[in-house]
């Protein structure tokens, strides 16, 4: 399915892109197999968003967690914690 | 129950003026504004950016407000949060509540600052003598906002 990222504040920077539309292959269904999926593909995503690190996530613009689903066309975002106030 | 994300600044008094205009059930307003301070973690802080994410801040914010409207018997909410370049002592954030008595303005304005600090997609940038630094998120902030998982928190 194809889904559009998009990348917040000091992630936007580490990955020097605030956004990409990519196409997933099937077995990347749920928000943390696309973390997972995107680590995998190395150098700037293995260490921008590597296990361990703070990462928050949504999908469809409401926040999730790893095992939220992802359907085709969704807007994911991966971001710091937030700290806004 | 009104939310605005802006890059102006906002006038309090007239941004509660026109919240609780005409409503004669009202007896109580609470609110909160947040300013930029000029030192964080021990170093000077010259200018602020914010950043945000468009769409997603404000529904985020809308349920916030939505949680403490069926939580606390209140009448209605305003938030209005800035972001682009601040200064040290500019205004960033508005939160103000109306109820008909104060115990449930003052605990619903807590709860939605609590939530906002934790849920909603801004994120603070610091000018520093050492450059420039995202802020970190506050352990504290998840702990405020863990507190009002009781349901009977604030009554």
């Amino acid at each position: 399915m194809q889904v559009t990222i998009l990348y917040f504040a000091g992630l936007r920077e580490a990955l020097q892109t605030s956004g990409e539309t990519l196409q997933l292959p099937g077995s990347v269904a749920t928000a943390g197999a696309l973390r997972d999926w995107l680590v995998a593909r190395g150098a700037p995503y293995a260490d921008a968003l590597a296990p361990g690190k703070a990462v928050r996530m949504s999908v469809d613009q409401a926040m999730a967690d790893a095992g939220t689903p992802l359907s085709e066309g969704a807007e994911v975002a991966f971001f710091p914690p937030v700290t806004g106030g | 129950m009104p939310v605005r994300v802006q890059r102006e600044d906002f006038e309090v008094g007239a941004e509660i003026a026109a919240l609780r205009q005409g409503d004669g059930a009202v007896g109580a307003v609470a609110s909160f504004i947040g300013t930029v301070r000029d030192v964080n973690d021990g170093s000077g802080v010259a200018a602020m950016t914010l950043e945000h994410y468009p769409g997603m801040t404000e529904k985020a914010l809308e349920s916030i407000c939505g949680k403490a409207k069926s939580r606390f018997d209140i009448r209605d909410t305003l938030i209005i949060h800035r972001v682009g370049e601040l200064r040290p002592t500019d205004q960033i954030v508005l939160v103000a509540v109306t109820s008909a008595h104060r115990g449930e303005a003052f605990a619903a304005c807590e709860f939605i600052m609590d939530y906002l600090k934790t849920e909603a997609p801004f994120w603070k940038k610091e000018a520093t003598p050492q450059g420039q630094r995202w802020v970190e998120a506050r352990q504290i902030d998840d702990e405020a906002a863990a507190r009002w998982r009781d349901p009977q928190a604030g009554h």
